[in-house]
């Protein structure tokens, strides 16, 4: 139905670990490949990631998380993103996360979760195919 | 999408950002969408921020947005930044600045890239303001892209505007762009914690007494379609505003009440003396006349098959054809005003 088909996405930092280098290369990596990519600094608690996710509109959230406390920071955004009405926008986590934790938070709905090894092309691609069947009909 | 707006009219953000994009993307019924939401608008107060990039903009915006929030009044914010040429992608970083905006449901910020609008306003970030402006925030600060046509352009949407400059970006008369002083209501010198600063403001104020700035009123119609012949009521008087220079380190909330105190004294100044009036009439009058240029474009484009621009486009590259007279042979082609 639309002509415009640009990918929002919003990439944060939650949590308190400082640097942010990964979390700029894929931002960088999604704006080449013609995504228009909120970027939000460091240390954002989850409501902060929620509310930018809801007014910003986004088709997709990508949490870049190193600091372990992935098992507690991504089921907290989702459920919070859920609670703004944000059901239909996929959640990605990228970081260093061990694979049994992998599988949980694939069982909580989190659309992908990405290691370090991860080519930037892969993310693009599973983010092109989430906005495509995403809802967000606007 | 009449629920839609209905919603966003009611306070409902999620549908308020959904507009946003509808009309941002100009997806189907966004027309009918606006035309619904514009007898709401016309009550918020725009105020454009403008500068080089880094000069601190977005950390100002967030100092004044706290400010104002702090005596009770709701503020939206647009913050617009460049498209990347090369990929259609841009990546927008206004929101670092303003996390102290965080969990205020009295505020609402948006990002959006310049897209198609080759650093002009668009009439997206119109629209966008105007919805802002129809969910009822109180103040809307259009922070944009300090580069380019735009940077100009604010004046043309914002019934106040503040140039931000920072000490250390070539800090002489030189760095200062043409034009900038004309359209400034409030001058900036951010950054004032660091060297330099106090030349920075003194430049600024050497150049706005020895000179003779051209009104407001002046400039807008330079740069519009349109040259109104007479000016429009108040503006005058409007040509008494001199611009006042402020010194503020925004992240440490310095100056910010004088720049306030000085916002607020151009908007009582803009209502006293009835100029707010004659500065909508120009904006709309702008306004109507890009949306008509925008509309016969696309008409006629409509009317006129591709080959006949690629066509017209080898006869003028051959030198069979000039340019003005290739433009008169579109406009006498007998289908183009259907
Ligand atoms: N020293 C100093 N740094 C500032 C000041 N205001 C902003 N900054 C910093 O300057 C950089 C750019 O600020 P930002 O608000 O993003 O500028 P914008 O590009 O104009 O929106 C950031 O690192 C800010 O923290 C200030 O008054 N003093
Ligand atoms: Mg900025």
């Amino acid at each position: 139905m639309s002509i415009n088909q640009t990918i929002r996405v919003l990439i944060a930092k939650p949590g308190l670990d400082g640097h942010d280098r990964g979390a700029k290369v894929i931002a960088r990596a999604l704006r080449d490949a013609g995504m228009e990519v909120i970027y939000t600094g460091l240390r954002q608690t989850p409501e902060m990631v929620a509310e930018a996710a809801l007014q910003e509109d986004v088709d997709v959230v990508g949490l870049s998380i190193l600091s372990g406390a992935h098992m507690a920071l991504v089921p907290r955004v989702r459920q919070l993103m859920d609670e703004n009405g944000l059901q239909d926008v996929a959640l990605l986590v990228g970081g260093i996360i061990p694979e049994e934790d992998v599988s949980a938070l694939k069982a909580m709905g989190i659309s992908g979760v990405f290691g370090p090894g991860t080519s930037t092309e892969d993310i693009i691609r599973h983010i092109r195919q989430l906005a495509a069947r995403g809802g967000n009909p606007g | 999408m009449e629920a839609l707006v209905q919603a966003a009219l009611n306070h409902d953000r999620r549908a308020l950002a959904r507009l946003l994009t509808v009309v941002e993307n100009r997806r189907e019924g966004v027309d009918t969408a606006l035309a619904a939401l514009f007898p709401h608008t016309g009550r918020a107060w725009i105020i454009g921020v403008t500068g080089a990039p880094g000069t601190g903009k977005s950390s100002l915006v967030n100092a004044l947005a706290k400010t104002f929030r702090a005596a009770g009044r709701t503020v939206g914010i647009v913050a617009v930044d460049p498209t990347s040429p090369f990929s259609g992608g841009a990546i927008m970083g206004d929101r670092i600045r303003m996390r102290d905006l965080a969990g205020d449901r009295g505020v609402f910020i948006r990002s959006m890239a310049t897209r198609g609008s080759l650093g002009g306003l668009s009439r997206a970030t119109r629209d966008v303001i105007r919805v802002l402006d129809a969910a009822g925030f109180e103040i809307i600060f259009v922070e944009t892209v300090g580069a380019g046509q735009s940077e100009v352009d604010i004046a043309r949407a914002a019934q106040t505007t503040i140039v931000v400059e920072a000490p250390g970006l070539g800090d002489d008369v030189q760095a200062i762009k043409a034009g900038i002083l004309e359209i400034a209501d409030v001058l900036v010198v951010n950054k004032a914690d660091r060297p330099g600063a106090d030349n920075t403001a003194r430049a600024l104020k050497a150049m706005l007494e020895m000179g003779h700035p051209a009104t407001r009123t002046d400039l807008i119609s330079h740069h519009g379609r349109l040259m109104p012949a007479e000016s429009a009521p108040g503006s005058s008087a409007a040509s008494i505003w001199i611009p006042p220079v402020v010194s503020t380190v925004a992240p440490e909330n310095t100056g910010i009440g004088d720049l306030v105190a000085a916002l607020e004294a151009h908007h009582k100044y803009l209502i006293e003396t009835q100029a707010l009036d004659g500065l909508e009439r120009q904006h709309i009058e702008i306004e109507l006349y890009d949306r008509l240029q925008a509309a016969l474009m696309a008409r006629l484009l409509k009317g006129v098959p591709g080959e006949v621009f690629a066509d017209v486009i080898h006869r003028i590259q051959t030198r069979e054809l000039d340019p003005q007279s290739a433009v008169d042979a579109i406009l006498s082609l007998p289908d183009q005003s259907c």
